[in-house]
C-alpha cells in the first residue's frame, strides 16, 4: 500500500514542522550576545546559555548583567532620555511606527525564535504573541503622537526600570517598552533568564529603525540583575513576575519615592452558568489552562461550574481535552508545547503532588519525557487544596461546583489574587451582574484570555496595581502636573496626658473618636494634649475597629453615584450652615475649602466615568473606575479640615469606605465633623476618623489586609514604613506631596483616579455569524 | 463504502434541543481557529486532499441540465483525478461520493454510472425552496426513487423553524423519510434563511429525529451556504443526538466549499469535533462542483512540482 493510500485509512495528520533555519543562522552568526547599551551590543560579559525547552539544545549564549552592566544602562538611558522627551509626538510616534511595521516584517522569524526559545507552540506566537507585539507599537505610536493633547501638563518620569517575565517574552516586552517610549521615558529592559532571545531580536529592530542611541537597552541576565536594576537610579520600576518577588521589590523600594507597578500572580475564576453555552465555555478552557501551557498569570484555572451542568460540562471538557496534541512546539499541529523549563516543570507537578496528597484526584496531566506535560484537571477539590490556592503554572485547571450565583461570586473571590475572571453564561443580566461582583482588573464575558493594546490590563489585590495598555496604561508612565510643595510641621509627641481640658465655661465636652457611624472612646482609655483641648489616643485595636466597620459599609458603593453625590451636596449644605463655628477652630479658609471639596466632589461622584474602547470588532470591550473597598488616609498634620477634606471627600465620593488619621497634632476640627456627617445621611462606617500618632496608626492601616489602598501624606521615613508594611497584602500606596490644602491644587481628577482601580470588562457580542446580518457599529 | 446502518430517528423530543444555548461570537472564534490549529503537508495534505474527493457529492443542480451534460458529470464522478496523478501516488479506485443531479435527470445518471458504484443522489421536495404542497414534495421523493435514485436530499419548510413549530417539522421530514424508503435521506436545513445558530442546532435535532442520514447545510441556492460556524454547530448536535439516542448521523455541507483550503479545513472540524468515522464517505459528504477542480490541481502540483492549468484537466 502507497504511503498516501495509507493516510487515506488513518486520516492522520502526519508531522508539520516550520522551518528554524533561517533563525538558526541567526543564532549562529550572533551567539554569544552581549547586552544592548547607548544603541550599541556590548562585548559579552559571563555568559549562560539560552536553550531550547523541547529538546534541551542550548541555542546561544548570552550575558549575565552586572551591576555594573546595569549601571551603564542606565547611565546611557539617562543620557537619551532628555533628547527622547523633547521629540515632538510626531517624531517618537514615527519611531513606534517604525517599530510596529519592522515586527510584521519579521513575523515569521520572531514567531520561530520566541518558540524556539520559549517551547510555545508556532501557532501561538504566530498567531497570537507576534501580531499583539505589533499591534500594541501601532496602538501606541498613536499615544505618542497625542500624548500633548490628551495629557495635557504632563511629563515623563525618565528612566524605567522593566523586568518581565518568560511566558510571553516579546509581548511583555511590547507592553513594556512602548508605552514608556510613547510617553518620552527611555527604558532599561531585562528579559527572562530563561527567554532572552527576542529581546536581543528586538534590539536590532531598534537599531534598525534608527531608534536614537540609549533609549531603548537590554540588558540579559538572573534575578540578581534585576535585582540590580531594581537597586539603580530609575524613576520606575515595572515588574512582571511572581507575586512574591514583586513584594520583595515593593519592600526595596518603600521610602524612595520611584513609582512602581506590578502585574503579579493570578488564579482566576472561570465561572460557567447554568445557561452558560456549555461547548464555548470548554472552548474557553482550551484558551486559558491550556493556552501556552497554562503558563498565563490570568489563566482562568479555578473553574467553577454550576452543579445543574456540571457532569455533562465534565464530559465536554473530558472529550475536548483528548483532541489536544501535546508535541513539538515547532509543529504547527500542537497544541500544547513545552514546559519553559525543567525547573517549572517540577514546580507543576509538586503542586500537583501536594494536591493529590491532599484528597484531590488529578484528571489528565501526565508528565512526558522531557519538559511536557499533558493537559488536567485537578477535580473533588477542598478550597483550602494547594492545588486550589496556589497559581500552578501549568496546564492544570481546578474543576468544582457551586449552587446559586452567590455562591459563585464568594468562591471565585475567595483568593488573594484578582488579576481576572471569566463568566460563562447566555444572560446579559446575569453574567455583568457577575462581571461586576468578581473582584479582579479583567473579566471575560463568554470569552477568556482575549487581550489588545486598547484593554487595560492589570490586577486587583495581591496580582498587583497599574494598569498596561491604553490611556490607562498610559498615565502609569507619566508624571501629574508638579504642585507647589509645602513643608509639613513636624509633629509632636503623641503622648498620653493626664486629664484637664482647655475648654473655659460651657458644659464640658469629650473629643471621641468615630466609629461605625458612632462616636467610641479609645480603647486605650487614653487621650493626648492637642490645641482646644484633648484627643483620644487611637491605637491598634481602634484601627481594627474602625476598618471592621469601613467594611461593613459596602452598601455606599452600590448606592451609585447620583445617591452619593446628594449625601456629598448634604455635607456641603450642613457645613456651611456652621462655618462660622468650624472657622473658629481652624481658618476661614480650612472651612472654606472644606465646602468646596464637598461640593467639587459631590459634582464628581456621578460622572468620573470610565470608558468603551475599541479593542476588536464586535466587542464591548468597557472601562469601569471600581472604588478599592477599604482606602487607610493618613492626613498631612496642617492644615487639618482642609487637608481631610481634600482627601477624604474624593474617596468617599467613588464608592470606598474610609478610616482616616487626622492631623495629629491638631484634630479636633475634625472629630467635630461627626456631627455634620450624621446630618448629612452618611451612612455609619463610611467614614472611620482615628486620633493620634499618624505613622504608627498609619503603618497598622498599611499592614492591615482589609485595607485595599493606602493614602499616606507625610515624609520619606514615614512613608517607608507605610510602604514596608504594606507589601503584606500589596496594597498600593499613594502618597501626594504635601500642599496647601486650600488651594486649586488640592482637588481634581488625580484624587478620584487615586481612588479607583480600573476594570476592564470584555463582551463579545453578534446574533448571528459574522456576514448574515449587517454590521452592528 | 456505503452504510449499512441508517438512522431511524426517534420520537420528536423537545427536551433535547429546548433549552439549547449557544453563544455565536465563541463559535466564530473556534470556527476560526479550527483550521489554524491543524497543518497538513505532502503526502498527508495529498491524501486528505483525496480523501475530500471521495466524499464529494458532484452536483449538478441549473435550471439548463440536460441528459448529456449530467453524462460528462458522471464520467468525471467516476475519474475524479486523472489516472496518472493516482497511479504516482499509488491511488486505486478513487471515485467521488456520489453524483447529485435533479429527478428528471436521475436515470441519465444512472445509466451514465453504470456499475460504477457510484450512487446517484437526487434533490427532491420543491428543491430549493420546497414551498409545494406536501403531497406533491412526497410525490417528487416517490419518483426519484423510482427513477433510481440511492439517496434523496430533501429540504425543509424553513417557516416551521422560523415559527417555532418543531411537530410540523418532524412530521414533515418523517414523511419524507417514510417516502424515500430504502434510499437514504439527507435533510437540507438551509442555514442562510434560518439564521440564527440556535434555530440551526434545533432543525438538526428535529431532522435527525425524524430520521434523517445525513443532515446539510444548504441547497447552494441561499444567500450564505456553508460556513464553517454553522457546521460547526451542526457536528456538534450529531454528537450529542449520538450520545442520546445511540444513532449515528452523517453530516454534508453544501454550497460554499470551492478551494483545496476549504475541503482540508472542513475535514479538520470532522475529525476534531466529530471523529476518524466523519472522515468517511457514509458519514461526511461535501456538495460540490468547482471543488474537485481546485483539488485536482493541487494534486497535480503535489506530484508534478508544477503548477496546473485548469484548461489541462478533464472538466466535469
Amino acid at each position: 500500500m502507497s504511503n498516501v493510500s495509507k493516510i487515506m485509512e488513518s486520516m492522520d495528520y502526519g508531522p508539520s514542522v516550520e522551518d528554524s533555519a533561517a533563525v538558526r543562522d541567526w543564532l549562529k552568526a550572533k551567539s554569544p550576545f552581549g547586552h544592548f547599551i547607548g544603541g550599541k551590543f556590548q562585548k559579552p560579559g559571563k555568559t549562560f546559555a539560552s536553550s531550547n525547552p523541547s529538546t534541551g539544545e542550548a541555542l546561544a549564549e548570552v550575558s549575565q548583567g552586572t551591576p555594573a552592566d546595569v549601571e551603564a544602562a542606565v547611565k546611557a538611558a539617562r543620557k537619551a532620555q532628555k533628547g527622547w522627551a523633547a521629540l515632538s509626538g510626531s517624531e517618537r510616534a514615527r519611531y513606534l511606527y517604525a517599530i510596529a511595521r519592522h515586527v510584521q516584517k519579521r513575523e515569521r522569524f520572531l514567531s520561530v525564535l520566541e518558540t524556539l526559545d520559549n517551547g510555545k507552540p508556532i501557532r501561538e506566537s504566530r498567531d497570537i504573541d507576534i501580531p499583539l507585539v505589533a499591534r500594541h507599537f501601532y496602538h501606541h505610536a498613536g499615544w505618542a503622537e497625542l500624548r500633548d493633547a490628551e495629557f495635557p501638563g504632563h511629563a515623563p518620569l525618565g528612566v524605567c526600570g522593566q523586568i518581565i517575565p518568560w511566558n510571553f517574552p516579546l509581548l511583555m516586552l511590547a507592553w513594556k517598552i512602548a508605552p514608556a517610549l510613547a510617553a518620552g521615558n527611555t527604558v532599561v529592559l531585562k528579559p527572562a533568564e530563561y527567554t532572552s532571545l527576542t529581546a536581543l531580536a528586538f534590539a536590532e529592530i531598534c537599531q534598525e529603525v534608527g531608534l536614537p542611541a540609549g533609549v531603548v537597552n537590554i540588558v540579559t541576565g538572573d534575578g540578581a540583575t534585576g535585582a540590580a536594576i531594581v537597586e539603580a537610579e530609575v524613576d520606575k520600576i515595572a515588574f512582571t513576575g511572581s507575586t512574591e518577588v514583586g513584594r520583595a521589590i515593593a519592600a526595596k523600594l518603600s521610602g524612595t519615592g520611584r513609582k512602581l507597578t506590578l502585574e503579579l500572580g493570578g488564579k482566576s475564576p472561570f465561572i460557567v452558568m447554568e445557561d452558560a453555552d456549555l461547548d464555548a465555555a470548554v472552548e474557553g478552557v482550551v484558551d486559558s489552562i491550556w493556552f501556552n501551557q497554562g503558563q498565563v498569570c490570568c489563566a482562568g484555572s479555578r473553574i467553577l461550574v454550576a452543579e445543574a451542568v456540571a457532569g455533562r460540562f465534565e464530559a465536554l471538557l473530558n472529550a475536548r481535552m483528548a483532541k489536544l496534541i501535546v508535541g513539538p512546539p515547532l509543529d504547527k499541529s500542537t497544541d500544547i508545547g513545552a514546559i519553559v523549563d525543567p525547573v517549572q516543570k517540577d514546580r507543576i507537578q509538586a503542586i500537583c503532588r501536594a494536591a493529590t496528597d491532599a484528597g484531590a484526584e488529578l484528571v489528565g496531566g501526565q508528565p512526558g519525557e522531557g519538559c511536557y506535560i499533558a493537559p488536567g484537571y485537578l477535580k473533588n477539590i477542598a478550597p483550602a487544596n494547594p492545588g486550589m490556592v496556589e497559581e500552578i503554572f501549568g496546564p492544570i485547571a481546578t474543576l468544582s461546583t457551586f449552587r446559586t450565583a452567590d455562591e459563585a461570586v464568594e468562591l471565585a473571590n475567595n483568593t488573594r489574587y484578582g488579576l481576572a475572571g471569566s463568566v460563562w453564561s447566555e444572560s446579559a443580566t446575569v453574567a455583568t451582574d457577575l462581571a461586576a461582583r468578581i473582584k479582579a482588573g479583567v473579566i471575560w464575558i463568554n470569552c477568556a484570555n482575549m487581550f489588545d493594546a486598547a484593554a487595560p490590563f492589570g490586577g486587583y489585590r495581591e496580582s498587583g496595581f497599574g494598569r498596561e495598555g491604553g490611556f490607562t496604561g498610559m498615565l502609569d508612565y507619566l508624571a501629574e502636573p508638579p504642585v507647589k510643595p509645602r513643608k509639613e510641621p513636624e509633629a509632636g509627641a503623641a503622648q498620653t496626658a493626664p486629664g484637664g481640658d482647655g475648654q473655659g465655661g460651657g458644659i464640658d465636652r469629650t473629643a471621641k473618636l468615630y466609629i461605625g457611624g458612632a462616636q467610641k472612646r479609645p480603647d486605650g482609655g487614653a487621650n493626648y494634649a492637642v490645641p482646644g483641648g484633648m484627643a483620644p489616643l487611637g491605637s491598634r485595636k481602634d484601627i481594627r475597629n474602625a476598618v471592621e466597620a469601613a467594611a461593613k459599609a459596602g452598601k455606599w458603593a452600590g448606592m451609585g453615584g447620583h445617591a452619593r453625590a446628594q449625601v456629598l451636596y448634604y455635607i456641603a449644605e450642613n457645613l456651611s450652615a456652621r462655618a462660622d463655628e468650624f472657622a473658629k477652630r481652624s481658618s476661614k479658609a480650612e472651612v472654606q475649602a472644606a465646602i468646596a471639596r464637598a461640593f467639587h466632589y459631590a459634582a464628581w461622584a456621578d460622572k468620573f466615568d470610565g470608558r468603551n474602547v475599541q479593542a476588536k470588532p464586535a466587542h464591548l470591550v468597557n472601562l469601569l473606575p471600581e472604588p478599592y473597598g477599604v482606602i487607610g488616609i493618613a492626613c498631612p498634620n496642617d492644615q487639618p479640615l482642609s487637608g481631610f477634606m481634600s482627601l477624604v471627600m474624593p474617596a468617599i465620593a467613588m464608592g470606598n469606605a474610609v478610616v482616616v488619621v487626622p492631623a495629629q497634632d491638631d484634630p479636633l476640627p475634625v472629630l467635630d465633623l461627626y456631627q455634620i456627617f450624621d446630618t448629612s445621611d452618611l451612612p455609619g462606617g463610611v467614614v472611620n476618623i482615628v486620633t493620634g500618632p499618624k505613622d504608627e496608626l498609619a503603618k497598622v492601616l498599611a499592614a492591615h489586609d482589609e485595607v485595599a489602598g493606602l493614602w499616606y501624606v507625610g515624609d520619606r521615613s514615614g512613608l517607608a514604613g507605610v510602604e514596608q508594611a504594606a507589601g503584606g497584602n500589596l496594597k498600593p500606596v499613594w502618597s501626594p506631596a504635601h500642599r496647601d490644602w486650600t488651594g486649586g491644587q488640592a482637588q481634581g481628577r488625580e484624587f478620584l483616579r487615586q481612588a479607583t482601580q480600573t476594570k476592564t470588562i470584555w463582551l463579545p457580542y453578534g446574533a448571528l455569524p459574522a456576514g448574515t446580518g449587517s454590521a452592528a457599529y | 463504502m456505503t452504510a449499512t446502518t441508517r438512522n431511524p430517528g426517534t420520537a420528536l423530543r423537545p427536551d433535547w434541543f429546548e433549552a439549547i444555548r449557544i453563544n455565536t461570537p465563541a463559535v466564530e472564534r473556534r470556527a476560526a481557529t479550527l483550521p489554524a490549529r491543524r497543518s497538513l503537508k505532502k503526502d498527508w495534505q495529498a491524501a486528505w486532499l483525496l480523501n475530500a474527493v471521495r466524499c464529494i457529492d458532484l452536483t449538478t443542480l441549473a435550471g439548463d441540465d440536460t441528459e448529456d451534460r449530467v453524462a460528462r458529470l458522471c464520467s468525471k464522478a467516476m475519474q475524479p483525478i486523472a489516472p496518472e496523478l493516482l497511479e504516482a501516488m499509488g491511488v486505486e479506485g478513487l471515485t467521488t461520493g456520489a453524483v447529485c443531479v435533479y429527478p428528471t435527470m436521475v436515470a441519465a445518471a444512472k445509466r451514465a454510472l453504470g456499475n460504477s458504484g457510484v450512487p446517484v443522489a437526487s434533490v427532491a421536495t420543491g428543491f430549493p425552496a420546497g414551498l409545494m404542497p406536501l403531497d406533491l414534495r412526497l410525490a417528487e421523493i416517490r419518483y426519484a426513487v423510482d427513477q433510481g435514485a440511492d439517496e434523496i436530499d430533501i429540504v425543509i419548510t424553513r417557516a416551521h423553524v422560523l415559527q417555532g413549530d418543531w411537530a410540523a417539522l418532524y412530521d414533515e421530514v418523517s414523511a419524507m423519510r417514510e417516502a424515500c424508503g430504502a434510499s437514504k435521506m439527507k435533510a437540507i436545513l438551509a442555514t442562510g434563511d434560518l439564521k440564527s445558530l440556535e434555530n440551526v442546532a434545533k432543525a438538526s435535532h428535529v431532522a435527525m429525529q425524524a430520521g434523517s442520514d445525513w443532515i446539510k447545510t444548504s441547497t447552494g441556492k441561499e444567500g450564505v451556504n456553508a460556513t464553517l460556524p454553522v457546521s460547526l454547530v451542526m457536528c456538534r448536535t450529531i454528537r450529542d443526538y449520538q450520545a442520546l439516542s445511540g444513532n449515528t448521523v452523517g453530516f454534508k455541507p453544501a454550497g460554499g466549499l470551492r478551494t483545496a483550503k476549504d475541503a482540508i479545513a472542513w475535514q479538520v472540524l470532522m475529525k476534531e469535533e466529530l471523529g476518524r468515522d466523519w472522515l468517511r464517505p457514509d458519514l461526511f459528504r461535501i456538495g460540490a462542483s468547482s471543488l474537485l477542480g481546485d483539488i485536482e490541481r493541487q494534486i497535480s502540483h503535489h506530484v508534478t512540482g508544477r503548477y496546473a492549468a485548469a484548461h489541462r484537466q478533464a472538466i466535469a
